[in-house]
């Protein structure tokens, strides 16, 4: 029964009576719903399988597997969580917009054929820009659009790519692509422009700061998210990705450390994340698809933890930088220690989530061999723990006190960053759970003694590192903060110049993004103004373009 | 079958009787009525007619039992069967939602608006019907004249200025094609495409020759509005009233773009078409221009009906990019686009039309935060955008996807980028309609405005389920769009 219930298209119509219900009756369905579709997801069998054939294509709508289970369950359970999360807020079409956007991310994981990927693919585009755009003001406007246009542009990469695809194989079934191709580069690219790769990568942190308080949390979940799992299932093994992921993970801590919104700085760190799990897809053995997949899982909790309690911030106080935040546990203890939880679990400290999943990828290039990939995934992972889990909550709760006294956050965003920090920490001490549901078997044991004592020990001395330099220099100098503790790693001179080349590279980048939709945006409103677009061309003009077709048309016609 | 021959000039002579006699009617609900009741019938039997050649037959009637060569006869394929249902369903669908609109536009005698539409609709249903190269002239002049004279009822002063540069540009494409036709009557003889059709390779190739089927295409090219020619359309669509916008921006290109094909493929050879000149190479520049100039000035635009006839100009170069493949995908794709496109553009105007019925007025500054105040009619004009961009599942989904399909398998990659790009473009102008009236406030000294009443929404709805049932069940489209392609090139050979 379960196989023909399409749970993204349950999802689908259950968002529509958002969009009409009011008050209590609207809670209890936006509770519903969720729970009601992780139930249909849970009861998919392995292996189960609808086939459609229509107009003469055969359509796989629905393709449940190890890979795809794992993506869908999580997804199925952040949209829970996120919904109890946005439960107060009194705004029908946001509700709908994030319903249809985890529909589409559900339908898109679930997908097994690519007409159906990118029926889903699109509506998730269109969907999720509303939950930027109800932020309601002019710069979310601005950015929602930025986010459309390059989404768009994905999009159509994407079609352009099945098209190509279609004719070379004669087959639209969504399984790995081979090598080259303009199919596999379009197809390729597509998928990266979703996974914020760089330099693809600038419409993330332009974007998702600028989005609701509630819509952030799912975007982080969704968006990038689907696009692991397609390259996971289009792209294992494909080694550019191996480096690619590398890159990420260093050029989003990198930034990271640069920016002063901390919702802006949390979503760097998504980039980052996601660099571990595209570098996991490019490994591509079995123990590394499996931590791809379980870095998904955990990264969603963890992340949608850290979103909340950043906007249970921004809610309360309606500040966002951190040099206007500090001193906030004594009035919102509780949130300040769900966030921590999340902090920690991102960083991998023992006993989180992050840290049965992470280990997992890193494990995997250390088995494969690949010394550079392991050093440098494990400096990024130092960088994480120095920012998200030490200077956000430093700078926001600790630190000078900022005289902010906001009430604790209303109970039902304590409850949802609850339900998710218990399960960061459940799934941190009994990761048998998550990797029970692993696409690949795998026999991994995070908690070994050289794990254990590799992580402690790099988290220790980052921590002893952050707390020393702390008191030598102040709130505001967060450049020369992170600048002055890579002094004392040993080769700090590359560490010191790949940092710069990324800093350059991310500004000329970001730069270069800004000023062309500027540019065209000056030059659209000078010619708009100047009334060139709008005249009305003389009838004598006509005539004359008349007369020069047709003379064009004859001459080269007749000369032959 | 038989039965369907007889009954198939109807679709023609319906509208074309019922005009003069609509004239003559009185008051405001008589017309309408009779204006409704034709347009509807003559749906049905283009439905059968379109039925009873699906599978690949040819239906024709000779008039007055004159046999065809010499007598006028109406020769129907699947090609022009596909065409008549697009026309006589746009309108059945439109006419019920405009009649409202059209009390508002036009109180005064009503009685001859309608007939002139009867008219204008019977003369482009007899261009598509018709066998014979001389009725075609006749016909687009009789259903140019009573164009110009629907538009010059827009409200708007400017729309008189639009009719007389309309007139001047229709009479040019038409003098155009009346002295193609005379050339080739001079060849051959004869005036009946299939006769022509026949005639045409044995006659020996000739200066002549070539300089008829220049001036038949670029004299169709104006009544098609192909960049450069299109400068007479922005403002014809702006100022005509919202009833004729709709159904000019559905029909009226479309048919042009037909008689094109009917020409270049069937009159001609395309062996003889595409190598005598290089039309290929000529189409392909005029489609990327159009296709370019056209969605850059609908970005620009600050009234909303504009910005809809320039997205036009831009889509005609998109079904003319696939004639210009000169394959058989690109001419299905190029079908396809004509009927997705009549549909998609429809829902627009008509939704266009209640804004401006409602608002008093379209441009974009009028209409910021006007979203929350007709909910139902923003809602379909963002749909109906939807599919004008080309996102599933949608009709325009479909038309893209032939469309890039056909290029694809020609090779040329760059155009796949090309339109691509444009419909980047698309986006943007629609996504910008969608900005102004959903996400900026409604300035205070705005005047109230109110949702029409659901009697009207329910033909835009009609429309806007039109371009998502074609995006999901596509045979219908895709079948009558294959079969239109293939009756045209009749298994020649396609150079």
């Amino acid at each position: 029964m379960a196989e023909w219930l399409h749970p993204a298209l349950l999802l689908m119509l259950g968002a529509l009576p958002l969009g009409v219900l009011q008050g209590r009756s609207r809670q209890v369905w936006q509770l519903a719903l969720p729970l009601l579709v992780l139930l249909l997801v849970v009861a998919l069998p392995d292996g189960a399988r609808v086939t459609l054939h229509f107009a003469g294509v055969e359509l796989t709508p629905l393709r449940a597997d190890g890979l795809s289970l794992v993506f869908a369950y999580i997804f199925a359970l952040i949209l829970f969580i996120g919904n109890i999360f946005a439960l107060q807020v009194d705004d029908g079409a946001q509700h709908v917009a994030a319903t249809l956007y985890a529909a589409s991310g559900l339908g898109a994981v679930l997908a097994g054929d690519l007409i159906t990927l990118y029926v889903f693919w699109e509506i998730m585009m269109i969907s999720s820009v509303w939950l930027i755009w109800r932020r309601r003001r002019q710069s979310a406007y601005d950015a929602g659009f930025r986010y459309l246009i390059i989404h768009a542009l994905g999009g159509m990469l994407l079609l352009a790519g099945i098209i190509a695809y279609w004719l070379h194989t004669g087959s639209l079934a969504f399984e790995p692509l081979q090598g080259g191709g303009p199919a596999f580069w379009l197809i390729l690219v597509a998928f990266l422009i979703n996974a914020a790769a760089p330099p693809l990568h600038a419409w993330l942190p332009d974007a998702y700061p600028e989005a609701t308080v509630t819509g952030t949390v799912f975007l982080s979940a969704f968006t990038t998210k689907t696009a692991v799992y397609v390259l996971a299932r289009g792209f294992p093994g494909t080694e550019l990705l191996v480096w690619l992921g590398v890159l990420m993970t260093l050029y989003g801590v990198t930034y990271a450390f640069l920016v002063n919104d901390i919702r802006r700085l949390l979503a760097y760190h998504i980039v980052s994340q996601v660099g571990y799990m595209v570098a996991g897809v490019g490994l591509g053995s079995a123990l590394a698809i499996s931590g791809t997949a379980a870095h998904a899982f955990t990264h969603i909790l963890y992340k949608a933890l850290l979103l909340m309690g950043a906007g249970a911030v921004l809610q309360m106080t309606g500040r966002s930088r951190l040099t206007e935040l500090g001193g906030l546990y004594r009035s919102m203890p509780i949130t300040f220690l769900l966030y921590m939880v999340g902090g920690l679990s991102i960083s991998a400290f023992p006993l989180f989530s992050g840290f049965v999943s992470k280990t997992m990828i890193i494990e995997a290039a250390a088995v494969e061999g690949r010394a550079v990939v392991f050093l440098l995934m494990t400096l990024a992972g130092v960088g994480t723990f120095m920012s998200t889990t030490l200077k956000l909550p430093w700078y926001t709760f600790m630190g000078r006190d900022a005289g902010l006294r906001p009430p604790e956050a209303p109970l039902n965003m304590r409850v949802a960053m609850g339900i998710a920090a218990l399960l960061c920490f459940v799934i941190g001490i009994l990761p048998g759970w998550l990797y029970a549901i692993l696409p690949y078997p795998v026999d991994y044991n995070a908690y070994t003694a050289s794990h254990l004592i590799k992580e402690m020990e790099l988290l220790l001395f980052t921590g002893l590192a952050f707390f020393l330099l702390l008191g030598v220099l102040g709130g505001k100098d967060k450049l020369s903060l992170d600048l002055d503790w890579f002094y004392r790693v040993p080769g700090r001179q590359a560490v010191l110049a790949l940092r710069n080349w990324i800093v350059t590279a991310d500004g000329t980048v970001r730069g270069a993004f800004m000023r062309v939709f500027r540019q065209a945006e000056d030059a659209t409103t000078h010619l708009r103004l100047s009334g060139w677009p709008l005249r009305s061309w003389p009838t004598g003009s006509m005539a004359l373009w008349t007369a020069i077709v047709l003379a064009t048309l004859l001459v080269f016609g007749l000369g032959r | 079958m038989s039965s369907i021959t007889e009954l198939m000039p109807f679709i023609v002579l319906i509208p074309l009787i019922a005009g003069p006699i609509c004239a003559l009617l009185p008051g405001r609900a008589l017309p309408w009525l009779l204006t409704t009741v034709s347009m509807a019938t003559a749906f049905v039997l283009s439905a059968m007619t379109l039925a009873a050649v699906f599978d690949g037959a040819t239906l024709s009637y000779a008039f007055g039992n004159w046999a065809p060569p010499v007598g006028i006869e109406y020769r129907v394929d699947a090609a022009n069967a596909f065409v008549a249902l697009l026309i006589t369903g746009v309108a059945s669908v439109l006419l019920p939602w405009g009649r409202p609109i059209v009390d508002a536009e036009v109180p005064e005698r009503q009685g001859s608006f309608y007939a002139l539409l009867l008219i204008a609709l019977a003369g482009l249903l007899g261009i598509t019907l018709t066998g014979d190269v001389f009725n075609v002239f006749v016909f687009l002049e009789i259903s140019s004249l009573a164009t110009y004279g629907l538009i010059a009822h827009g409200r708007d002063r400017r729309a008189l200025l639009a009719a007389f540069r309309y007139l001047i540009m229709g009479t040019v494409g038409a003098t155009f094609l009346l002295i193609g036709i005379a050339f080739l009557y001079i060849l051959t003889g004869t005036l009946n495409m299939a006769d022509l059709a026949t005639r045409l390779p044995s006659t020996e190739a000739s200066r002549a020759m070539q300089v008829a089927l220049g001036f038949i295409v670029v004299g169709l090219a104006i009544k098609l509005a192909l960049f450069p020619l299109h400068h007479w359309l922005p403002n014809a669509y702006t100022y005509a009233p919202s009833l004729i916008s709709a159904l000019l921006a559905a029909t009226a290109t479309k048919v042009a773009l037909y008689v094109m094909l009917r020409f270049i493929y069937d009159v001609f050879e395309p062996g003889y078409s595409f190598t005598a000149l290089p039309l290929s190479a000529a189409l392909m520049v005029m489609a990327l221009g159009g296709m370019f100039a056209g969605s850059w000035l609908a970005m620009m635009q600050t009234n909303l009906k504009r910005m809809l006839a320039y997205s036009s100009v831009a889509q005609v170069g998109y079904m003319v990019l696939g004639v210009s493949l000169v394959t058989l995908a690109g001419l299905t794709a190029a079908f396809l686009h004509l009927f997705n496109h009549g549909l998609m553009k429809a829902a627009l105007f008509a939704s266009a039309g209640l804004v401006a019925w409602r608002c008093g007025s379209v441009r974009l500054e009028d209409m910021r935060g006007i979203g929350r105040e007709m909910p139902w009619t923003l809602t379909a004009f963002a749909l109906a955008g939807v599919s004008l961009i080309g996102i599933p599942p949608t009709a325009g989904f479909i038309s893209k996807w032939y469309l890039i399909s056909a290029a694809m398998e020609d090779g040329q990659i760059w155009l796949v980028v090309l339109i691509l790009i444009t419909s980047l473009m698309a986006l943007v102008y629609i996504a910008r309609v969608v900005e102004i009236a959903w996400l900026q406030p409604r300035p205070d000294d705005a005047p109230a405005v109110q949702e029409a009443h659901w009697t009207l929404l329910v033909p835009v709805w009609l429309l806007v389920a039109a371009n998502f049932w074609f995006g999901i069940d596509t045979r219908l489209t895709v079948g009558g769009a294959s079969m239109a392609a293939e009756a045209l090139v009749g298994g020649r050979l396609l150079p």
